[in-house]
C-alpha cells in the first residue's frame, strides 16, 4: 500500500508512456525511410515558400512522416504531417 | 471460396507459430478444411507445436522442387478432421523456394482447402517474401513491447508495399495486471501507434507453454484464457462479429474490495 501511495504522489511517468514516446520517435525515422537530412531539406523548402506569405516560427516547426488511414478507409497510407506555428500573416498577399 | 492467410511479425519469438497452430486448429474445429504451411526453412517448428514431428516424410522444398506430389507431403492431423500440415524443410537449402513457387503451391491448395495458413519466418528477407507471395490477407502478430511493435510497424509497411492491403493486428501475451499499473502498453496504445485494425488480443497464459509441451494447441483447452482468445479470433476470421474478451482476471486488490462488500466476483 505504502508503495502504491508513493507512486500516486510522485510525478514520475509510467513506463508504458515512456515506451510509447520512444516508439513514436523511432517510428518517425523508420517510416520515413529517408535520412534526417532529407527531412531537413523538405523543411527548409516549406519554410521558404510559406515565409513569402506569413511569418512562421521556424524553431517550433515540426515536420514528420507518419501513417494514416486513406480516405476510403481501406488502407494505410504514408502521410507528411507538418505543424507550422504562424506568428503573423503578411499583408502583401492581400 | 478459399483464402490464403499469412501470419507474420518481423520480430522472432512473438508467437507466429503458436498463432498459426491455434487458428488452424480452431478453424478445423469449426468444420473447415485447413492446411498449415511452415515456411521457416531450416528452423521449422510448426511440426513440434502441432505434435506432428514424428510423421514428416516430405516437406515444402520437396513439393516446390517436384520431388513429390503435394498430397504426399501433407500430414493429416488425426485428432482434428480436415486439418493438414505441410512442414518446412529442416536441412535443405532455402533458396529452393521462391515467390513464384509459393504462389503456384497456394493456388493449387485452394482447390482442396477452405483456409491455407502460412507461418512466416522472422525477418524481412527472402523467407518473408516467399511467405507473403501467395497470400490474400495477412495477420501481423506483435506483443506489447517496443521491439515487437517497432518490427510490426515495418512489416505493415512492407505488406502494404506488396499489395497486401489492410493487414490485421493480433496482440499476443498481454498482461492485464501490468497494463493496469501502467507498465505495459495497452491495446489502445498499440493501435494508436500502428493504425491498423485489430483481429484479437491473446492474454499471456502459462497454458500455452503446457500445451506446446504436449503438442496440443491451447485452442482445444476450454480452461485456457489464451485458448478462449484464439477461439474468438478464429470466428472473426470466419467473418463473425465477436466482441473482445474481458482481458484477464481482475487484480487482487479490487477483488478483495469487491469480496469485502459482498459484490459478485466473476
Amino acid at each position: 500500500m505504502l508503495l502504491d501511495l508513493s507512486k500516486l504522489f510522485s510525478r514520475s511517468k509510467n513506463s508504458k508512456d515512456l515506451a510509447k514516446e520512444r516508439l513514436k520517435l523511432v517510428l518517425i525515422h523508420d517510416r520515413a525511410n529517408v535520412s534526417p537530412q532529407f527531412l531537413e531539406m523538405v523543411k527548409g523548402e516549406i519554410i521558404k515558400v510559406i515565409s513569402n506569405y506569413m511569418d512562421v516560427d521556424e524553431d517550433s516547426l515540426d515536420i514528420q512522416m507518419t501513417r494514416t488511414k486513406s480516405e476510403d478507409g481501406d488502407s494505410v497510407v504514408p502521410a507528411l504531417v507538418a505543424n507550422i506555428p504562424i506568428r503573423s500573416v503578411k499583408n502583401s498577399g492581400k | 471460396m478459399s483464402e490464403v492467410i499469412v501470419i507474420t511479425s518481423g520480430k522472432g519469438g512473438v508467437g507466429k507459430t503458436t498463432t498459426t497452430a491455434n487458428i488452424g486448429t480452431g478453424l478445423a474445429l469449426q468444420g473447415k478444411k485447413v492446411v498449415l504451411i511452415d515456411t521457416d526453412i531450416g528452423l521449422r517448428n510448426l511440426d513440434v507445436v502441432m505434435g506432428l514431428e514424428n510423421r514428416i516424410v516430405y516437406d515444402l522444398v520437396d513439393v516446390i522442387e517436384g520431388t513429390c506430389r503435394i498430397k504426399q507431403a501433407l500430414i493429416k492431423d488425426k485428432r482434428f478432421e480436415g486439418l493438414y500440415l505441410l512442414p518446412a524443410a529442416q536441412t535443405r537449402d532455402k533458396s529452393a523456394v521462391n515467390p513464384e513457387g509459393m504462389i503456384k503451391l497456394c493456388d493449387e491448395l485452394r482447390n482442396d482447402f477452405d483456409y491455407i495458413l502460412v507461418d512466416c519466418p522472422a525477418g524481412i528477407e527472402q523467407g518473408f517474401k516467399n511467405a507473403i507471395a501467395g497470400a490474400d490477407r495477412a495477420i501481423v502478430v506483435t506483443t506489447p513491447e517496443v521491439s515487437a511493435v517497432r518490427d510490426a510497424d515495418r512489416i505493415i509497411g512492407l505488406l502494404e508495399a506488396n499489395e497486401l492491403k489492410n493487414p490485421k493486428l493480433l496482440i499476443n501475451r498481454v498482461r492485464h495486471d501490468m497494463v493496469k499499473r501502467g507498465d505495459m502498453m495497452s491495446i489502445d496504445d498499440i493501435i494508436d501507434i500502428l493504425a491498423i485494425d485489430l483481429i484479437g488480443v491473446v492474454p499471456d497464459d502459462e497454458k500455452i507453454i503446457v500445451s506446446t509441451n504436449k503438442g496440443e494447441p491451447a485452442v482445444t483447452d476450454n480452461k485456457s484464457m489464451a485458448g478462449e482468445a484464439y477461439r474468438a479470433i478464429t470466428r472473426r476470421i470466419m467473418g463473425e462479429d465477436v466482441p473482445l474478451l474481458n482481458l484477464g482476471p481482475e487484480d487482487g486488490f479490487m477483488l478483495k474490495i469487491k469480496k469485502l462488500f459482498g459484490l459478485k466476483v466473476n
